[in-house]
């Protein structure tokens, strides 16, 4: 089981967005993507998700079945305006074991009002999703996630437009999943957050600025250096001679 | 009683066209009404309209190369209403064009196509007919045809409800899962492609998408879940076919726009009273909950 990147290299129009990225995520536990705006975390996100192809290098996702993959993306673009009840929506997390035609059993009912319950949501089940504010949405989406029962978890800002009192029970969620032994990936943007319930850390400024044990990672001087390289741009930038093959 | 029954029996036990004009619309308003209510919940309601006229080139080339012929017109529209989802399609996911600019574009192009097609070939009378059918006209061959999409609609519809819904729901779960959304999508395009053909027939193309797309929008105002609207614009669909029938044989009208005309009014009464979208209802809530 394992998570590497190999020299990834993701591009917009020519402009590489994640560039030359090499490294391991550690197996079981949580890791932060911390980093300034534009540094190209959620497209690193998405690429491991395979919604993005790399311009160069791969995604080695060794011992993950698609199946094992949870994804959270920044903005979802769930419609909210269908009339879908808050327990149908979770229990789409369940299409592993329905597939498109399979009913949904008793236990994976059961499992809908497990998840629901354990978001602090029993008694939404039959509201219709378009009358939940945006917390309550996204502990519905959390929930979404534990019926997905999935090894790895991906997670792109999930806090944004949360109020505090919800992203502490979800962050909480997240320790839980570290405990059973779930690899978590988080896009987060608050220096606290990450502190407190990661472990690991990966300072992404389009390129790697350091990555591993929290403490050791989000120091003042790499801090200083991913806002430094975040912000260069050029628009007639020279073409990278860096070699796009093998693995760094 | 007697009256009420010569109101609205008799013309159906009398005369066989009406029979047939009435099993047409049943057949219809299964197979159309479902189809119409995804183009709604999708938000693609101008999409019914945009491939009615995509239709068009194919029924005119159906019509040159085998006259005022059912089989040839219906497979001649099936082929360009295709051909368009399919271009349309592919242009949305090769390009950065979004889906409702896509498809107006290649309508567009089509039904240029298509007027110049009939105008080179038929008379305007012809190019009346494919516009505006009539029920009342359907023999066998269209009733079996209209019968076959609906029930082939519903059948279809069964197997890829769940990911076609989950597809206007939540795309990028369904890519995330690994499902191939975009392949439903594409076969709900066929289904609305063959549902418009069958109905140009009897309604003609623009009338068949009145009855796909009003009971539809109307059940949205009527029931909360995706089952109840789909039971509601099914039966929205029908009413206004028998009425509408009715309308055209006591008052000698043509038949396929007093359906639509029936199916209009029933939107517009909804907008006003019904109970869970209408205006009116808005203004006469009861107090309050305590939570």
């Amino acid at each position: 089981m394992s998570l590497r990147l190999n020299n990834l290299t993701v591009s917009y129009q020519r402009h590489p967005a994640v560039h030359h990225v090499s490294g391991q995520f550690a197996p079981g536990r949580a890791t932060a993507i911390f980093g300034p705006n534009g540094a190209g975390k959620s497209t690193l996100l998405k690429t491991m998700m395979g919604l993005l192809k790399p311009d160069s290098g791969s995604v080695e996702l060794a011992g993950f079945a698609r199946r094992d993959i949870a994804y959270l993306p920044q903005q979802s673009e769930i419609d909210r305006s269908l009339p879908v009840s808050v327990s149908d929506l979770v229990a789409t997390g369940l299409w592993h074991s329905t597939g498109l035609f399979g009913q949904v059993t008793h236990a994976g009912r059961g499992r809908v009002a497990d998840a629901l319950a354990a978001v602090g949501l029993k008694d939404f089940a039959a509201r219709p999703i378009n009358a939940l504010s945006s917390g309550q949405f996204q502990r519905v989406l959390f929930a979404r996630i534990l019926t997905q029962d999935a090894r790895l978890i991906l997670l792109d800002e999930p806090f944004n437009a949360v109020d505090a009192r919800t992203t502490f029970d979800l962050l909480e969620l997240i320790r839980h999943w570290q405990e059973e032994g779930r690899t978590v990936i988080a896009v987060l943007h608050d220096y606290e957050q990450v502190r407190a319930y990661f472990p690991h850390t990966l300072l992404l400024a389009r390129e790697v600025v350091a990555w591993g044990e929290t403490a050791s990672v989000l120091t003042d001087d790499n801090l200083r250096r991913a806002a430094q390289t975040a912000a260069h741009w050029q628009d007639r930038a020279p073409v990278c001679t860096v070699s796009g093959e093998g693995t760094a | 009683m007697m009256h009420l029954y010569d109101l609205l029996v008799s013309p159906f036990v009398e005369f066989g066209f009406m029979r047939r004009a009435l099993a047409g619309c049943l057949a219809l308003a299964l197979g159309s009404g479902p189809i119409g209510l995804f183009l709604v919940l999708r938000r693609m309601s101008l999409m019914g309209d945009a491939m009615s006229h995509a239709v068009l080139p194919g029924a005119a080339i159906g019509f040159m190369m085998a006259g005022l012929s059912l089989p040839a017109m219906s497979l001649g529209g099936f082929v360009a209403g295709v051909v368009v989802a399919l271009l349309a399609g592919l242009a949305v996911r090769f390009t950065d064009i979004r889906e409702d600019a896509s498809f107006a574009a290649f309508y567009l192009l089509s039904l240029a196509v298509g007027v110049l097609l009939v105008s080179r070939s038929g008379s305007n009378v012809d190019l009346m007919h494919i516009l505006f059918g009539s029920v009342l006209a359907v023999d066998d061959a269209a009733l079996l045809l209209v019968a076959g999409v609906a029930s082939f609609t519903l059948l279809t519809l069964a197997l890829i409800y769940r990911p076609l819904l989950l597809e206007s729901l939540d795309p990028v779960f369904l890519r995330a899962v690994g499902a191939r959304g975009a392949l439903w999508h594409l076969a709900f395009l066929m289904l609305v492609v063959l549902n418009l053909v069958a109905g140009f027939q009897a309604l003609g193309t623009l009338m068949a998408v009145g009855l796909m797309m009003l009971p539809a929008i109307t059940a949205r105002l009527w029931a909360a879940s995706v089952g109840g609207m789909l039971a509601v614009a099914v039966m929205l669909a029908f009413a206004s076919g028998l009425g509408g029938l009715l309308l055209s044989y006591h008052f000698e009208l043509p038949s396929g726009p007093a359906i639509i005309l029936l199916a209009g009014l029933a939107y517009l009464f909804s907008l006003l009273f019904a109970p869970l979208g209408g205006a009116l209802p808005r203004y006469v809530r009861g107090r309050h909950l305590e939570h």
